[in-house]
Parts: C-alpha cells; structure tokens; sequence
C-alpha cells in the first residue's frame, strides 16, 4: 500500500496541479472579456460573479476542464444513448475516421521499417546507401509537404484513407527502422559466434536469435511508431477541406473560433493516442513476459 | 601500542532489510587498526568486507554497535576529507584528463590552483603516470586507469586510503606490478590502508594484518599478524614463511565456511 | 523512352558501382560516396521518368525545374525563411529549451516532482501536441509569436523527459565518490551529474530540432501573415504551383539537416568522451 502511494502519489498530485493551474487559467484568461461585458452593460461584477462567467463563457479563451467535459460527453456519450453515435456531429464517428488513417498508416509504416531494417542488417550495399538517407528523411519536416501529398494524390484519383495513411506511414516507418536495425545487431560476437559453431543457415539465425532478440526494441519503437502515426493523420487531416476527423475539427473550430470543439478534440486526441499507446505497452509485457526477457 | 588506534569497531553490526528479511551483513565486529598498518580484508563473496570498509568510508551506516576513524564517528571523520577511497573500478570521468580527474577533489576542497597543480604532479609521479597528465582515461589501459584512480584518492594527503578490491578486474601480471607499486607507495608515504581482496596471495604480501571473514552473518574468524619484513620483494612469496601465512589465511576461510554449511 | 530507358540504366550503374564500393573495407571517403551516388542516383532517376512518362508538373515536377524555380524565387524563399526558421523556429526551440532544462534541474533536487513529473512528462510526449497550435494562434495572433509558441510547447517535454533521466545517468560508485570528498549538492551537480548528463540532453535537444521546424511549418496552415514556408506551401498548392512547394521543401530539407547537423557537431565537441562518439 505504501509502495503504491510512493508511485502512484506524486503522479496524481502532478495531475491534480495541472487541473488547479487549468481553472486558475481559465480565470486569468477568460476575466477582461468577462469583465468588459459587464462594463458596456453597466454593472458591477462581485467576484464570484466573475468565477460564474468564466467558466460558462460560450467562446472562452481558455475553457474550463468541465466544460470540455461536457462537450465530449454531448459529442459521445449522449451520441451513443440517442441513437446517433456515428452521425457527422459525433467525436466517436471523428475519432473512427483518424483512427483508420491512424492504423492502416501504422500497420504500412511497421512493414516497411522490418523490410528495410532487415535489408539494412543483411546487405552492406544497403546499409551504406540507404541508412544515412533514413536517418536525413527525417529531418525534413515532413509534416510540412502533408497538404502536397494529399493535394497530389488527389489529383492522381487516390482519395480517402490512403493519402493520409501515407503520410502516417512516413513518419512511421523511421522509428521502426532505427530500433529494428539496433535491435537485430543486438546480438553480441559470441552468441553470433555460437549460432556459426552449429552451422546455422542465417534464416536460422534470424529466426532463432536475431528476431527474438530484437523483441524490446520492436515494441519501443512501435509505440513511438503509433504516437508518431496519429500525429501524422490528424495534420494529414487538415488539408482535405475539413470534412472528417479529428484534425478536421480542429481545423473548422479554429475558423469559427469554437474553443470548446477545439479542446474537445485534443483531449480525444490526447485520449486515443494514450489508449494505443497503453495498447502496445500491454502487448510487450504479455510477449515479453512470455519470451522470458521480463520478470 | 601507546597511540589511539587510527580506526577502532566495538560490537559492529550492520542489518539489511530486503524483501527475503533481514541480511545480517556484519555482526559484532571488533577491530583496532594502528597508524601505519596495512590491512587486508579476505573472505568469500557476502561476508561483508566491502561493507565494512563503506562503513570506515560513512557510506553505509550501522545498525548497532560503534566505530571511531581519527577518534571520531565516520561522518566527522568523511567531512574533514580523512581518507582516500578507491572503487573496485577506476571511475575515472570520460570528460577529463588524468590532471582533470586527480584535481577534481582538490577543486571540490577548494585548494588553489597552485597546490593543485604541484599535488598532481606529485601523485602521478608516485603511481608512475608522469607525463600522462593530458590524456584521456580512456586511451589508458585498465592498470593504468587504476593507477590514476589511486593517484586521485592520494592527492588530498589524507593519511587513510581504502581501497575496495582495486585490482580484482585486473589479469594476474598487471596486478603483481601493482601490488609491488602499492607497496612502495605504502613505504613512502606511511599511509594507513585498508584492502578488501579475494585473493590470498595478494593479501599475504601486502598486509601486516590479515583480517578473515566469513559470510551470514558476515563476521571476522581470524586476524593475523604478518612477521613478514616490512621491505617485500615479489621473491618473498617462495619462502615458507609466507606460505605458512597463507595456510592459515586458508584454513580460516575453510573453518568459516564448514560452520556455514 | 529513351529517358525511361535512360532512368534504368543510371539505376544499375548507380547500384552497381555502390555494390562495388560497399565492398571494399569501409573507408571516410567509401562512407561518404556511397550515400552520396545514391542520392543522385535518385534524383536523376526522377528527373528521367518524369520526362520519359510525361508525368505532369501539376503532379511532380522534375528537379531541373525545381532547381530553375528555385533560381528565381531566392527572395521569397528568404523572406519565408527568416519568418518561419529564425523568428518562429529558432527563437522557440530556445526558449522552449532553455526553460525545460532550467526545470529539469530545478525538480531534480525533489524527487517527489521527479517521479510525479517523469511519468506525466513522457505521456505528454506521445500526445499529438501540434493540434494545440490553433488555441496558440488564437492566443497570440498570426504573427511569429504564436508559432514560436507552438515549438515551445513541442519540444518542451522530449527535452524535460531526457534532461532529467541523463541527470539520473551516474551509477552508485561515482556518486559514493563524491560523497568521499563531503561534496555538497552543488558541486556533485557541476562537476559530476551536468556532464554525465549531457549524451542524454544532446538527444533531447537534437529531437528538438525537427519537433521544432515542423511546428513553426505546421502552425501556419492554422493562420499566419502572407509570408513563411507554412504559408506559402499551403497557398501554392492551392495554386498548383508545386514547382514552389517543392523549392520550399528544399528549403526545409536544407535547414532541418544543417540544424540537426549543427547541433550534432556541438554533441561532438562537448561530449567526445562518450563511446558513442569515439567512434
């Protein structure tokens, strides 16, 4: 119970701050717009007064905790009870667009970065032509040319799940291969050495040591993997004129200056980025307990 | 003797708690070491050498019992810098040169820069590193960085040094070569030193007092004072005097571990 | 055809003469060539099929007409860069640094904020943080204040996250070390745990250095003044002016490896003691 209160402890208290500094924000940011309809209407504001508007405010300039609360639960859990959970108003029909982007991105990014890692640790050519334009690929802010990729797939007829997949996929694939090539090198010169003793064809030997042994580093990387891919549909989102998806909301709340759809939608982000994130830590403590390389 | 013992333990205990219970790695302990006195500390792996040297260093506190170093407890004794100690790797830091990591105690206590520079001259010259001031540890060889790691804990002139098992990741012919360094070194300076070590005939050769140890409860079965001379060629462990040293060294270690099992 | 077939051929000699190289012993300059002939093996090879399968420029332009835009458009291009890199980009990545190292340290001394803020700070790290940018916007206007803001928040974490695990970074026996010496909190920090720490504060900050391009680019699609790169490529595909968008993402290329390479080099300098970097 004590190891418990000293893990979990500073974690909750960390967490309680955030939400004191969020209300006291929300205060702080949202009172001279407060405080200057009171004074075109003439009247006084007492303090609670203040509290009262700027928590309520219809277009905060920072709403509060319970707000966006709210908002999520009318976008999807009130969605659900009426019937209505994947109309065009629902965070939960957003949520399932950048999800299928999100996942059909991932799944394309991991099979390239094995591909490429395992042509990188197999042939010398390879490692000295592609590794060092791996690694220069990402410091190109790919995000950047997202709306040209959308825009030229388009135009080619490739519309839909794809394009933003794509550019899930590219920012992807760099942490699966960067792991993957570390993690089948993993193996050290003497159980290498030994696998050579047995004559081991090299299909055995990456079957039976090298692939196992690169099991950690696989999941480190794929759960960056993920991050990296929800991050890349929502902004694939953005150019596609706002139709669908958590970036779309982003985007029309930002030209309406809705703040409250604003926050709802990043907290769903936030929210379903932790959730497969979370995912893919349960996976590796399941195989990895089964594999024998954690207690 | 007339003098006050330099480092003096009455009834030394000191108890772990682990998830298994309690780990008795020292019970009642009793030990006077004398100014000049170079004692070895042998005993199997768990019997609490290595901790009773941290509790020397007030690195470890114990659980009951006493322990004075200088006539004063551990901690008085650490904070007017009383000893020098070297790990059982050189923990040299990558980012300096040997000069670098000898005066980085010095900086710590604050010697000025003159003293500092005199001190690690000094020091190299006394563990036979001279004029390898600005390399990097790292382009020494291990013996090497050892030495530097004892020319660090030699460069504040306390006039303890211990030293934890300081050559034991070392091959056999780099640690003859330091054993009779570190005697020298002991001729020269007049040091007390403490030495924890597994190997009994490195303990027999440097020590004039050999300290048994035995494991659960870590304990002291035997303490023997060594009639070897003080001036030791490496020849000195041929002749019969020596080797009667080290079966008795021995059969302490086996006594100790017959009543273990 | 003659260019498709032209295409093929560069691909072979290109890959063949890599094969070749990569098996001699591994040299500097065998190190260099290779991706270096790989690269342009690519690049011609764009340049070929896109002539030989009349691809339209609307769609992907070839690299002789990016580089010819490029030639002529010097002036926008620089004004977008001083926009987006040296006021938005680079002025956050500072401050945005700065600030999660000073904090780092200041919770280092509390381990009760440490094992609270860690966990936090590395879930916050896997949030899609870049959809915070159009509240930034709202909050501090179109101008480069807002996407200074933006790169703030981005690298704030990685930096805080690795910032304080390389404080943590010494083992038991140097810290003994200096407890040996009765050296005080300060001390220990300076001379031991701020240099061990830095292999750990250099890859926070190299992180950083995309995290930070990408939000200054990105930032702009949600509002910014009829200048910057995030600007001007989501107006020109608009156009389908993709000779621009591309000269831009050379652009970017070329700043986002100098940055990441710079700071790379400072690595280098400051922490040549590490294995990594022995080499």
């Amino acid at each position: 119970m004590a190891g418990l209160w000293h893990r979990l402890g500073p974690i909750v208290t960390v967490v309680i701050a955030i939400f004191v500094l969020w209300y006291a924000g929300t205060l702080a940011l949202n009172a001279p717009w407060a405080q200057d309809k009171a004074k075109r209407a003439g009247v006084e504001l007492s303090f609670s007064e203040l509290v009262a508007d700027t928590m309520s405010q219809k277009k905060p300039k920072l709403p509060a905790p319970h707000q966006v609360g709210q908002e999520i639960w009318k976008t999807t859990g009130e969605m659900v009870v009426k019937g209505r959970a994947f109309s065009k108003r629902s965070l939960l029909f957003h949520s399932t667009v950048t999800l299928s982007s999100t996942l059909l991105g991932f799944a394309l990014g991991t099979a390239l970065g094995i591909a490429l890692a395992v042509g990188i640790v197999y042939n010398r050519t390879m490692d000295m032509s592609v590794m060092p334009w791996v690694i220069a690929s990402q410091t190109i802010p790919i995000l950047a040319i997202a709306p040209m990729i959308i825009v030229v797939l388009n135009a080619v007829g490739i519309s839909g799940l794809l394009p933003k997949a794509v550019i899930s996929m590219y920012l992807s694939f760099f942490p699966v291969v960067v792991g993957m090539v570390k993690g089948l090198r993993s193996p050290d010169h003497m159980q290498l050495d030994q696998m050579k003793t047995w004559n081991a064809t090299s299909g055995q030997e990456f079957w039976k040591l090298r692939l196992p042994s690169s099991m950690p580093y696989l999941f480190t990387s794929l759960k960056i993997a993920m991050a990296a891919s929800l991050v890349g549909a929502i902004v694939g989102e953005l150019p596609t004129g706002a139709v669908a998806g958590l970036g779309a909301r982003l985007l029309a709340g930002s030209y309406y200056g809705q703040t409250i759809q604003i926050w709802s939608a990043l907290i769903t982000a936030a929210a379903l980025a932790a959730a497969l994130v979370g995912l893919i830590g349960l996976m590796q403590t399941v195989v990895l307990k089964r594999m024998g390389m954690v207690r | 003797m007339t003098s006050e013992p330099v480092i003096s333990a009455k009834n030394l205990s000191l108890t772990f708690q682990t998830n298994d219970g309690p780990v008795h790695a020292l019970k009642d302990v009793n030990l006077d070491i004398e100014k000049g006195d170079f004692v070895s500390f042998i005993g199997p792996s768990g019997c609490g050498k290595t901790t009773l040297l941290r509790v020397m260093a007030d690195l470890e506190k114990p659980t009951a019992g006493e322990i004075t170093v200088n006539g004063v407890s551990p901690e008085e004794a650490r904070k007017a810098r009383a000893y020098g100690y070297v790990f059982q790797h050189a923990g040299l830091y990558p980012w300096r040169t040997i000069g670098g990591n000898i005066r980085l105690p010095l900086e710590i206590m604050g010697v000025s820069k003159a003293e500092q520079d005199a001190a690690v001259k000094e020091v190299l010259e006394l563990v036979h590193l001279d004029g390898f001031e600005r390399k990097f540890p790292w382009q020494l060889s291990g013996g090497m960085q050892q030495r530097a790691s004892i020319a660090r804990a030699l460069a504040f002139h306390a006039d303890i040094l211990l030293m934890d098992e300081p050559f034991g990741a070392l091959d056999e012919i780099v640690r003859d070569h330091l054993n009779e360094q570190v005697l020298e070194l002991w001729a020269r300076t007049n040091k007390t030193i403490g030495f924890v070590t597994h190997s009994i005939p490195e303990a027999v050769y440097l020590s004039t007092k050999i300290v048994v140890m035995s494991p659960r409860p870590g304990r002291i079965t035997d303490v023997i004072d060594s009639p070897l001379p003080k001036e030791r060629p490496l020849e000195i462990r041929d002749t019969p005097e020596f080797i009667e040293i080290a079966h008795r060294v021995r059969d302490g270690l086996r006594a100790g571990h017959e009543d273990d099992a | 055809m003659i260019w498709v077939i032209a295409g093929l051929a560069i691909w072979a000699i290109g890959w063949w003469s890599n094969v070749l190289l990569s098996r001699r012993p591994k040299t500097r300059a065998t190190g260099l060539a290779v991706p270096a002939i790989f690269g342009i093996t690519l690049i011609l090879i764009w340049e070929c099929m896109v002539r030989g399968l009349e691809i339209s420029p609307v769609l992907l332009p070839p690299p002789s007409m990016i580089a010819a835009r490029f030639g002529v458009s010097t002036g926008i291009l620089w004004e977008d860069f001083v926009q987006t890199v040296i006021k938005g980009a680079l002025s956050g990545y500072i401050l945005g640094c700065g600030a999660a190292f000073l904090i780092a340290v200041l919770i280092d001394r509390f381990p009760f904020l440490q094992r609270g803020l860690l966990p936090v700070g590395n879930f916050v790290a896997a949030l899609p943080i870049i959809g915070m940018a159009p509240i930034l916007v709202m909050w501090f206007g179109f101008d480069w204040q807002s996407k200074a803001a933006v790169v703030v928040v981005m690298v704030f974490f990685p930096m805080l996250v690795n910032t304080v695990q390389g404080l943590q970074a010494t083992d038991h026996m140097q810290r003994d070390l200096m407890r040996t010496y009765a050296a005080s909190y300060g001390q220990t920090l300076l001379k031991l745990r701020l240099p061990a720490a830095m292999p750990f504060i250099f890859n926070g900050l190299k992180i950083a250095t995309t995290l930070a391009l990408i939000g200054a680019i990105v930032a702009e699609f949600f509002g910014s003044p009829i200048k910057g790169m995030g600007f001007r490529i989501s107006t020109s595909v608009g156009q389908l002016a993709l000779d621009l968008v591309w000269a831009e993402i050379v652009v970017a290329a070329v700043v986002g490896s100098a940055f990441y390479g710079g700071v790379a080099l400072l690595e280098k300098a400051v922490t040549f003691w590490h294995p990594s970097q022995r080499g």
